[in-house]
């Protein structure tokens, strides 16, 4: 073979091999969707972010590794973006902005009200539908149509939690305590209107503390001599939850515990150990009852992940299943948001989490009056020698 | 009022301890360490890791906490704040470089430790309760007793060592202190390691009673500052005193302010800007430095 015969083959050689691996790539490769996070994951109360982040990100390589997601005629693979607020509603906007920048339609998060209340011009004005973990109604109420309640309201798990103590412990005198900032303080309003309408006597409801409280006997002192059957945490971030519980027990109370926030058993064990025992608290669907094989992997792969798993991820492993499933139920949804509001009045999916039939679905019209909250299990747990175990099962309309 | 008087003794003996170790680093080289309160968190996370994780007796770990530190403290001070103290006479570099370490500390305590809040199990067991009137469980009054022994401990440490000798000279004049021979550079990273272990110290000495976690940092570092403004910048015993003096009115507030919410931080700010306006030195602070 000549000089030119060789380069002549190799060149061949060359634009074919390219040519296969350009063709075998537009066969393979997927399209990538973006689906944004904004929320805080550092500070006081990273550990509220950080679960969410932690679970779209284990969710998402799940699905990646299982070849993406089919929605319509396209295949998917999902990358999540995230924003860290810090908790700040200025940093959240500038994270809605960005995400807006990016083309992003679905975002999960803010964790709390004053970053959700911020963020909602940029979300209405860039076509983006958000999932915040706050509950101003006024999110999800008409006129606003983007804001879609990720879990559930505390004056929707209150009343229920409250009749449920009253009717079976015989709960008649409450105290509640909440941190001074507007989230716990606004569960606690909503949560001594719901008391006052049980008709149960709301004998404290004014203490409040410091979200950067070490020592909480000060604190808890006046309120106990008010012996009331039930103490309320409201709104208590699990950072002080066991603090709470721990200083309470000390200081002599052996009434009732209770908040209507999610919360950790291994922080709850680890900082209370068994004086912990007997609080109850909202959780998602990881008790042994309802949890399914679904649920069970999707712990091991987030342990597997990230060392350690996170009970609040029960309740925050929903908004993305939401999100790509209501997709693939309308895939014109995917760059058009009002797509998405539309087929959220009808849509229904099988609930991965849950065993039985429990559906995926968007709830709210007795709270809002209008379907802007997805639904998930109202699962009232019982903290119980490390683990949490369930109390009862209701459901949001 | 037994109880109130328990509370803000309890309360004021871990601030001392908190404040102390600020107050030292501020004395000596003249540096605001936003860090501090950082150093507070990873002290508390070392305890954690060593008794909670490998089960290994408490007192290892509140020694493993107080040695990390100082080592974290010695090469902060070698590697950081003396090369920055040596080009750049601004004080605002200092500060900006301690904001710095505060923020890396932070991210580096998420990275290792993770976000979510850790407690140990309790050292001692029980509640005294003395008829309702004072209730306290022993193993609060034991960290209170260990804070102040510790408080003892570091007094005597600097009134009567070589070691405290040298650096209180520094603190009170750094020129005249080098003319007499006392090796700067020494003994203020001698000074910073002690400042930080400290904060590691009370760090693994709290995580028994109030736990972990990572938010903690930045909040510890404003107590702190503020028990030092009270108590008079670099005055050993003006720490102490801001110490108990913060504790003191945050049990009474919290106890006599809680009819009207929250109000018991803006009394006592309040109260700090008035008295700061009057008295911008502290209470035993010299009004030229």
């Amino acid at each position: 073979m000549n000089r030119r015969s060789i380069l002549k083959t190799a060149a061949v050689a060359v634009s074919a091999s390219t040519f296969l691996s350009v063709a075998s790539l537009g066969a393979w490769a997927n399209e990538t969707l973006k689906i944004g996070f904004v929320g805080v994951t550092s500070g006081p109360a990273a550990a509220w972010g950080t679960s969410n982040v932690r679970s779209m990100q284990t969710r998402a390589a799940w699905l990646n590794e299982m070849g993406g997601v089919k929605i319509g005629d396209k295949t998917y693979d999902i990358d999540i973006v995230t924003f860290d607020d810090q908790k700040d509603p200025k940093r959240a906007i500038a994270g809605m902005e960005k995400m807006a920048q990016e083309g992003i339609h679905y975002v999960v998060g803010p964790n709390v009200d004053d970053g959700a209340a911020a963020v909602r011009p940029v979300a209405e004005q860039n076509g983006i539908m958000y999932f915040p973990y706050a509950f101003p109604k006024e999110l999800y109420t008409a006129p606003a149509s983007n804001a879609i309640l990720g879990m559930i309201a505390n004056y929707q798990s209150g009343p229920a939690i409250y009749k449920y103590l009253k009717e079976n412990k015989g709960v008649q005198k409450v105290a509640f305590v909440a941190a001074n900032e507007s989230d716990p303080l606004s569960q606690r309003d909503g949560g001594v209107a719901a008391a006052k309408a049980l008709g149960l006597d709301v004998v404290s409801d004014n203490v409040t503390y410091q979200v950067d409280t070490t020592d909480f006997t000060p604190v808890l002192t006046p309120v106990i001599q008010t012996m009331p059957d039930l103490l309320v945490l409201s709104g208590v971030a699990p950072a002080n939850a066991p603090q709470l519980i721990r200083s309470a027990r000390e200081l002599g109370y052996q009434g009732l515990i209770s908040t209507e926030t999610a919360q950790d058993a291994t922080v709850l064990q680890e900082g209370a150990g068994e004086l912990a025992n007997g609080f109850i608290s909202v959780g998602g669907a990881s008790t042994p009852e309802i949890a399914s094989d679904t649920m069970k992997e999707f712990v091991d792969r987030y342990t597997k992940m990230f060392g350690e798993y996170n009970d609040e991820s029960n309740t925050k492993v929903y908004a993305l299943e939401y999100i790509i499933e209501t997709l693939k139920a309308d895939p014109a949804a995917i760059d058009n948001v009002d797509e998405f509001k539309k087929t959220m009045d009808t849509f229904s999916a099988p609930n991965p989490y849950m065993k039985g039939d429990s559906k995926l679905k968007y709830v709210g019209m007795t709270s809002f009056g209008q379907k802007r909250q997805v639904f998930v299990p109202m699962v009232v747990n019982e903290f119980k020698d490390g683990k949490f175990e369930t109390l009862f099962i209701a459901e949001v309309d | 009022m037994e109880q109130i008087l328990a509370n803000g003794l309890y309360l004021g003996a871990q601030y001392a301890l908190i404040a102390l170790g600020l107050t030292l680093i501020f004395a000596l080289m003249n540096v605001l360490n936003f860090a501090h309160g950082q150093m507070y968190v990873l002290g508390g996370f070392v305890t954690y890791t060593i008794y909670a994780q490998l089960g290994l007796p408490f007192v290892v770990g509140l020694a493993a906490s107080a040695i990390t530190l100082a080592v974290v403290g010695a090469l902060i001070e070698k590697y950081l704040f003396r090369p920055v103290i040596r080009r750049s006479s601004r004080e605002e570099s200092t500060m900006l470089l301690a904001a710095g370490i505060a923020f890396f500390l932070d991210a580096v305590i998420l990275l290792v430790f993770g976000e979510k809040q850790r407690g140990v199990p309790k050292i001692v067991n029980g509640v005294l309760n003395w008829d309702f009137r004072l209730i306290m469980p022993y193993d609060r009054i034991l960290i209170g007793a260990l804070a102040i022994l510790s408080i003892v401990a570091f007094i005597l440490f600097m009134q009567y060592s070589r070691t405290g000798r040298a650096m209180r000279a520094l603190a009170q004049d750094r020129v005249a202190a080098q003319l007499q021979g006392v090796d700067v550079d020494r003994y203020s990273m001698i000074g910073f390691a002690l400042g930080a272990m400290l904060a590691g110290l009370v760090g693994g000495l709290l995580v028994t009673i109030t736990g972990i976690n990572l938010g903690m940092g930045g909040p510890t570092s404003i107590k702190a500052f503020m028990m030092v403004m009270i108590g008079g910048a670099g005055v050993i015993s003006g720490a102490i005193a801001g110490g108990f003096i913060l504790g003191m009115l945050e049990s009474i507030g919290l106890s006599v302010l809680s009819q009207y919410g929250d109000i018991t931080y803006l009394a006592i700010f309040a109260s700090l800007m008035i008295f700061l306006a009057i008295r911008p030195q502290g209470l035993m602070g010299k009004p030229w430095g």
